[in-house]
C-alpha cells in the first residue's frame, strides 16, 4: 500500500481544492464526490482506503450516506462537520464513523487523523504487548507497566483501558464506552466514566491535567491516541 | 395598573365597570350629595380612565356616566326625562367635558408613545452603529492581515526570506484564529437570541475542563500565569460541558486580552455542600466558579452594563465586539446559573459564576 487513496465527499469546491493539494502533497491518491450520489458512486467504483465525509451535503443527509456506505464499506470513514453539532457527531459515530473533525480544522490535524486511521486499519494486532511512550501493556497477562514498574489498576480501570487500547485513534462516545465496560444498563451513567477516566489519567499520564493519551472530546466522548 | 390596556374587550370592561362602581358608590350617598357633585365625581372618574384606555371605550364611559347621571341622580329618578333646561345643559356639558378630557389625554399618550418609539429606534440604530463599528474592525483586521500577507507572498519580484515567510504565516494563523473566534461568538449570540440553545446536562469534571480550556488558549495566555485553585477532591457537577467550555473560554480570552502581560489570572472552583453562596428562593448555588485577573478592573459606573450586548469599556485598547460577556451571561443563565462581576480591592476584575447544579461526590462511586 504505497499510495493509499482517499475519497473526499464534500460539496464545497474550495474545500475540495484545498484537500486535493494537501492530500496529494502528503502522498495520497485522491477522488472526489461533490454530492451524496456522486460520493456513493465514487466509493463503489474506486474502493478507497479511507473516506472523508462531510455531513452537510446538498442532495442527502450525510448520515444516510454513512449508513449506506457502512452496508458494505469496511475501511475508515472520517466525518467532517460544523461545530456545535455534538448530537450529529454522536449519531455519526453510532452509525459507524471512525472519527470526526469539526470545521474549521488544521490540515496538519486532518493528516494526523488520516495517518492514524490508516495505520490502525492496516495493522493486524498479533503481538499481545502494546508499547507507547513509557507505558507497556501486556494484553495476555493483563499487566500495565509504566517506566518498567508495574501499575496497580483496579479491574474496572483495566477494562476501561483495554477498551481504549482496542479502539486506538477512534472517537468513542460515552455510551459506547459505558456499555462496553459496565454493560447495557449503564449507557447513561456518565459519572462512572468521568471518575474512572480521571483515575486512569492519574496513573498513566505524565501530567493528568494535560493528557497526551486519553483526550476529551467535548460533548461526544473520548479519544485514545498513542502518537 | 398598566400604562396601556391593549386588549379592547378588557378596555370596555374596565370603562363600564369603573363607571358603574363609582356611580354605585355615589348612589349609596345620593341623599347626602347633590347631583352636581355626583356629576363632578363621575367626571373625575372618566378623566382618570382616559389615562388608561382608548378613545372608543372612553366614549362608552362618558356616555354611560351621562346616562347613569340622568337616570339615577337627576330628578325625576329612574327616567331619562329632564325637567329643567339647566339640568339638560349640565348633562350636555358634562358629556362634552368628558370627551374633550379624554381626547386630550389620548393625544398626550399617543405623543408619548411616539417619542418612546423614536427613542427605542434611535437606541437600536446606535447599537447597530456600535456593532458595525466594532464588527467591521474585528472582522476586517484579520482579513486584512491574511489578504495582505498573501499579497506579499505572491509577489515574485521581491521574494521573501524564509524567516519572513514563516513570520507572515504565523500572523495569518493568528488572524484566522481571531476571525474564527469572532464568528463563533456571533453564531452563539444568534443561537442564544433565537432560543436555540438547550443545555444538555451531564456530569462534568470541571477541573478537567479548566485545564482543557487553558490548554486551548495556550497561545493567548503565553504572557500570563494561570493559577487554578480548588480543594483536592472536587465532586462532579451536572452541567452542560460544551456550554461551560465556551463560558470559560470567553472569560479567559477576555482576561488574557485586557490584563497586562506578566500578570496572574486565577481560576477558582469552590463547592460547599451545605452552604448556599447566595441563597434565593430555596435554590442553593452550591457550585461557584471564579475567574480573576489583575488588570485595571472595570470602571465602577459601567460594572452593571458589562454583560450588555455590545458593551465595551470606553477607550479600551484592543478590539472586541462586546459580545463575549453577554454570551457568557446567556450561556450561564441557560443552565439556571448566574454571573456577577466585581472589582477586587487589589485591582483587577473578578467574575463569579454560580450554579445550582446537582452534585455527585466521587467517593460514592470510585470504590465500586
Amino acid at each position: 500500500m504505497n499510495n493509499p487513496s482517499i475519497l473526499v465527499i464534500d460539496d464545497e469546491s474550495q474545500i475540495r481544492k484545498l484537500l486535493e493539494i494537501s492530500l496529494n502533497a502528503a502522498g495520497y491518491k485522491t477522488y472526489f464526490g461533490a454530492s451524496a450520489k456522486e460520493g456513493l458512486v465514487m466509493a463503489a467504483g474506486h474502493g478507497p482506503e479511507l473516506i472523508l465525509l462531510d455531513l452537510g451535503l446538498p442532495d442527502d443527509d450525510g448520515q444516510n450516506v454513512l449508513l449506506q456506505l457502512r452496508e458494505w464499506y469496511q475501511n475508515p470513514i472520517i466525518i467532517v462537520s460544523v461545530k456545535n453539532s455534538e448530537a450529529e457527531i454522536v449519531k455519526a459515530l453510532d452509525n459507524g464513523a471512525n472519527d470526526f473533525l469539526t470545521k474549521p480544522f488544521r490540515t496538519q490535524e486532518l493528516l494526523a487523523r488520516i495517518r492514524t486511521a490508516l495505520r490502525i486499519a492496516g495493522a493486524y494486532q498479533s503481538d499481545p504487548i502494546i508499547t507507547f511512550g513509557n507505558i507497556s501493556v501486556d494484553l495476555n497477562a493483563r499487566l500495565v507497566r509504566k517506566d518498567g514498574e508495574l501499575l496497580k489498576l483496579t479491574s474496572t480501570e483495566y477494562q476501561l483501558f483495554a477498551v481504549l487500547l482496542k479502539n486506538e485513534g477512534k472517537a468513542l462516545t460515552h455510551q459506547y464506552i459505558l456499555t462496553e465496560v459496565w454493560g447495557n444498563g449503564y449507557a447513561e451513567q456518565t459519572q462512572y466514566l468521568r471518575v474512572f477516566i480521571a483515575q486512569l489519567r492519574k496513573k498513566i499520564e505524565a501530567d493528568p491535567n494535560r493528557p497526551r493519551y486519553i483526550l476529551t472530546e467535548s460533548g461526544v466522548g473520548y479519544r485514545f491516541i498513542t502518537a | 395598573m398598566k400604562d396601556e390596556l391593549y386588549n379592547t374587550t378588557k378596555q370596555y370592561f374596565v370603562s363600564v365597570a369603573t363607571t358603574l362602581l363609582v356611580a354605585a358608590i355615589c348612589f349609596i350617598f345620593r341623599d347626602y350629595l347633590s347631583y352636581k357633585i355626583t356629576g363632578y365625581i363621575l367626571l373625575i372618574a372618566v378623566s382618570l380612565l382616559a389615562v388608561f384606555i382608548g378613545l372608543k371605550s372612553l366614549l362608552v364611559a362618558a356616555l354611560l356616566s351621562a346616562l347613569v347621571l340622568n337616570f339615577f341622580f337627576i330628578e325625576p329618578y329612574y327616567t331619562f326625562h329632564i325637567y329643567s333646561t339647566e339640568d339638560a345643559l349640565l348633562l350636555l356639558m358634562f358629556f362634552i367635558v368628558a370627551m374633550i378630557n379624554g381626547a386630550l389625554n389620548y393625544k398626550i399618550r399617543k405623543a408619548r408613545q411616539a417619542a418612546q418609539l423614536m427613542e427605542a429606534k434611535w437606541n437600536t440604530m446606535r447599537l447597530y452603529d456600535t456593532l458595525l463599528d466594532s464588527l467591521s474592525h474585528e472582522l476586517r483586521t484579520p482579513i486584512a492581515t491574511i489578504m495582505g500577507a498573501i499579497g506579499i507572498m505572491q509577489d515574485k519580484v521581491n521574494p521573501l526570506s524564509e524567516s519572513d515567510k514563516s513570520r507572515l504565516l504565523a500572523e495569518m494563523d493568528k488572524a484566522s484564529h481571531r476571525l474564527n473566534h469572532q464568528v463563533e461568538n456571533l453564531l452563539n449570540m444568534s443561537r442564544l437570541e433565537s432560543g436555540h440553545i438547550k443545555p444538555k446536562l451531564d456530569w462534568c469534571d470541571l477541573e478537567e475542563l479548566f485545564y482543557k480550556v487553558i490548554d486551548s488558549l495556550a497561545e493567548e495566555l503565553a504572557q500570563h500565569e494561570v493559577i487554578v485553585t480548588k480543594r483536592e477532591y472536587m465532586p462532579l457537577f451536572k452541567l452542560d460541558y460544551g456550554l461551560m467550555e465556551q463560558i470559560l473560554y470567553n472569560l479567559l480570552y477576555n482576561a488574557a486580552q485586557y490584563s497586562p502581560a506578566g500578570t496572574k489570572i486565577e481560576l477558582g472552583l469552590i463547592y460547599k455542600p451545605d452552604v448556599a453562596f447566595e441563597p434565593s428562593e430555596g435554590i442553593p448555588y452550591s457550585c461557584m466558579v471564579t475567574v480573576e485577573d489583575n488588570g485595571n478592573g472595570f470602571p465602577e459606573v459601567d460594572i452593571t452594563k458589562a454583560f450588555d450586548k455590545f458593551y465595551r469599556v470606553d477607550n479600551s485598547k484592543t478590539g472586541g465586539t462586546g459580545l463575549g460577556l453577554s454570551i457568557v451571561k446567556g450561556l450561564t443563565e441557560a443552565q439556571s446559573g448566574k454571573v456577577n462581576l466585581e472589582n477586587k480591592d487589589s485591582g483587577g476584575a473578578r467574575f463569579i459564576l454560580q450554579f445550582a447544579a446537582e452534585v455527585m461526590e466521587l467517593k460514592d462511586i470510585s470504590n465500586e
